[in-house]
């Protein structure tokens, strides 16, 4: 039956995602904020006995970030954008509703209880894949939800051809799926015997130098589909949107998609240099990695660019503000990852505080940053409702940058600083520096990087309560704004 | 122009996109795979002691901090001793390189610590290292290692990969039984080391207190 009234897209699914978002930014933030400053002041560590270590916190941290906030955010923006670039609602599949519930559902309570099982210390140990079999299974039926929730809404689309965030929303279930699969395959132990010990433990199905690579394999490219892709899918809608400029070129995104989805996978092998790899994957890992710069600069460029004649808005919208920051720290990040893995630069930086600051300034300035300003452009359209308060994100931009500014270079610092430490010999050939030396001389950069912790986690509470107001009490609009995000 | 037909075809495009990502790990994980499973000659599978000894450094996720790979630099090799071969990690589920150094490398850890070492380390720290920002781990002085997973991990791997565990290593609770008393054995050498009352008096009872496993497998990093 053919109407011809407006289309209305279902958002509840993309609420209830953003509730999460901002649940668990916020809570992977308080960790990461935590373990930062018990890396400058111990004492911190014995708060909460066995369950306050630094090492029981920092895999909840990074878990928290990537499973519960990155993912949380990449969901909510594909409930939204999803349908609108595909020109079909939700609500209009009550098959496709269920299913996105069943997804949202399963993956909340998962997320919990997998939360719980790494403070209890059951944990497979490979970074960022530290779930154990059954809650790896509650990811992949989650993802697989997810994936076909995805192919329904394109199946039922009016729009004939694929929006270039489609491509990378695509990209980031096809190729988290693969990865993820392939890292966490283990044999559970009590299954493999009458019974025998703990339930929920299971062995590698890879050993030694093979498990390392299929980890950076994957460890690697979770960062490429998790924080790449899918927020370069992100910024091609909102961008865009909030502007009301059309993609610079598509010939540019068209090479930097496929550009990217043929390099990077290649560059996992960077994480293993001077390993016991053989030299060939280490030097293909380190090649792909500088030639990685094309299509990562291929996106960004082609974003900035579409601010081309329009630069004004910079100053005048906040929200093109947090955009074009983000954009610009990716291409910082996407910099310095190959300048770190040239194999001298490497022999120096490797093992040192210069790779978490490298992942800090591509999580916070451009993950992070791109997911709020998504929320906030969503947040009107959604609920109907003015952005609270401008001031408010106004302050929240500068603050933010600045810590991310502050704990990039303290980390830089740090980890030169302990690279060179650990390298250095006197004239007779003999180490300078015993270990403790190298740990003593950080404490004032992990002091400024715990700072800096401080400042993002008081700008992500200002976004949160803006949201929250946003939500409840601001202005209500009627009209839905065609671009600009109206705001008081 | 192909690009074009292919946004309109959701399902080749997606067939295209896995095509394309799955490539670079055929060629880069595929060919070396046999080769880099190859144990070092006398390599030796860590005893039951030993793996649950590694669950509790999993468990409290010493590799947060610590690698367990010495790279070939002389400034490496001169603090930690040779340098990491492949071969040696030939029994290694997981690997446990690490990837941050807060604190040294520990992939030569038993040539160079002790265990009476460890046990006034894993207590507190910044006592016997002026300066150490690592945690006092005190709490494994009273929880158990679970033996039992790691014997259960034992057969697992015997059985799965052929990992050379003897005979007597079955998947059946009697064998287990049988092989317990060897456990409590191997603990009991740590623990007459160990200064620990506590502790002492649990590896009596025939109880195994995670310190005990932790030592054991630190010892074994050689």
């Amino acid at each position: 039956m053919q109407s011809n009234a407006a289309l209305e897209y279902d958002y509840s699914l993309a609420k209830k995602f953003t509730f999460l978002t901002i649940l668990f930014g916020f809570l992977g933030m308080l960790i990461g904020t935590i373990i930062a400053a018990q890396m400058a002041f111990p004492e911190l560590n014995y708060l909460l006995g066995e369950y306050g270590t630094f090492s029981r916190l920092r895999p909840l941290h990074t878990n928290t970030v990537v499973f519960g906030f990155t993912v949380s955010g990449i969901f909510a923006t594909w409930f939204y954008l999803g349908q609108r670039v595909l020109k079909v609602s939700m609500a209009e599949s009550k098959l496709l509703m269920v299913i996105g519930n069943l997804q949202f559902w399963i993956y909340f309570v998962g997320a919990l209880a997998a939360t719980v099982s790494l403070l209890l210390g059951i944990s497979s140990s490979k970074e960022y894949a530290q779930y154990e079999w059954p809650f790896d299974l509650v990811v992949v039926v989650v993802w697989v939800l997810w994936g076909v929730g995805m192919m329904g809404l394109i199946g039922i689309r009016r729009e004939k051809a694929l929006y270039i965030s489609i491509w990378y929303y695509l990209a980031c279930f096809l190729g988290i799926a693969m990865l993820y699969l392939f890292n966490n395959m283990s044999i559970p132990t009590y299954f493999a015997t009458e019974g025998l010990g703990a339930i929920t433990h299971s062995v590698s199905m890879y050993s030694g130098t093979n498990d390392a690579l299929v980890q950076w394999w994957y460890g690697h490219n979770a960062v490429a589909f998790g924080f790449t892709v899918p927020i370069v899918g992100m910024i091609y809608y909102f961008l865009p949107k909030e502007s009301g400029q059309a993609i610079y070129s598509y010939k540019l995104s068209l090479l930097s998609f496929w550009g990217l989805m043929f390099v990077y996978l290649w560059a996992g092998s960077h994480h293993l240099l001077w390993s016991t790899v053989p030299d060939w994957m280490q030097t293909m890992g380190s090649a792909f990695s500088i030639v990685l710069i094309l299509p990562s600069w291929g996106s960004a460029i082609n974003m900035l660019l579409t601010m081309k004649g329009e630069w004004n808005q910079l100053t005048d919208n906040p929200l093109i503000k947090f955009m074009v920051l983000a954009s610009t720290f990716y291409m910082l990040s996407t910099i310095e990852g190959p300048i770190q893995a040239i194999k001298s630069v490497n022999a120096i930086a490797h093992f040192t505080d210069w790779i978490p600051g490298h992942v800090h300034d591509g999580v916070l300035g451009w993950v992070t940053f791109m997911i709020m300003a998504s929320l906030f452009h969503m947040a009107p359209r959604m609920f109907k409702r003015e952005i609270y308060s401008r001031k408010l994100m106004e302050t929240q931009f500068w603050l933010q940058t600045t810590a991310v500014v502050l704990y990039f270079t303290s980390m830089w610092i740090a980890g030169i600083t302990q690279g060179m430490m650990w390298r250095a010999v006197d004239e007779y050939g003999n180490l300078m520096y015993s270990f403790i030396d190298t740990v003593n001389v950080l404490h004032p950069y992990y002091t400024i990087r715990a700072l800096a912790g401080v400042m993002y986690l008081t700008g992500f509470i200002m976004f949160a309560y803006n949201m929250y107001k946003t939500m409840t009490s601001a202005k209500e609009i009627t009209e839905e704004p065609q671009f600009r995000t109206p705001m008081a | 122009m192909f690009f074009h037909w292919l946004e309109k075809n959701p399902f080749f495009f997606a067939s295209g996109v896995s095509i394309v990502i799955a490539f670079a790990g055929l060629i880069e994980i595929v060919p070396n795979f046999a080769k880099a499973a190859r144990p070092v000659v006398d390599l030796k599978p860590r005893t039951v002691l030993e793996l649950a000894g590694k669950n509790v450094y999993i468990k409290d996720n010493c590799m947060s901090c610590h690698s367990q790979l010495i790279r070939p630099f002389k400034s490496e090799t001169d603090r930690y001793g040779d340098y990491s071969l492949s071969g040696e990690y030939a029994y290694d589920r997981p690997f446990l390189w690490g990837s941050k150094r807060t604190g040294p490398d520990l992939h030569r850890v038993g040539n160079y610590r002790t265990t009476d070492w460890h046990e006034n380390h894993m207590l507190n720290p910044a006592e016997i290292v002026p300066g150490s920002i690592m945690p006092a781990y005190k709490h494994q002085f009273t929880n158990l290692a679970d033996i039992e997973t790691a014997y259960a991990e034992a057969v697992t791997v015997k059985n799965a990969f052929h990992t050379p565990y003897g005979p007597e290593f079955q998947k059946t609770r009697a064998a287990w039984e049988a092989h317990r008393p060897k456990v409590l054995a191997d603990a009991k050498a740590i623990a007459d080391d160990m200064k620990n009352k506590d502790v002492k008096e649990a590896v009596a009872r025939g109880e195994v207190p995670e310190i005990v496993a932790l030592i054991a497998y630190l010892n074994s990093l050689k």
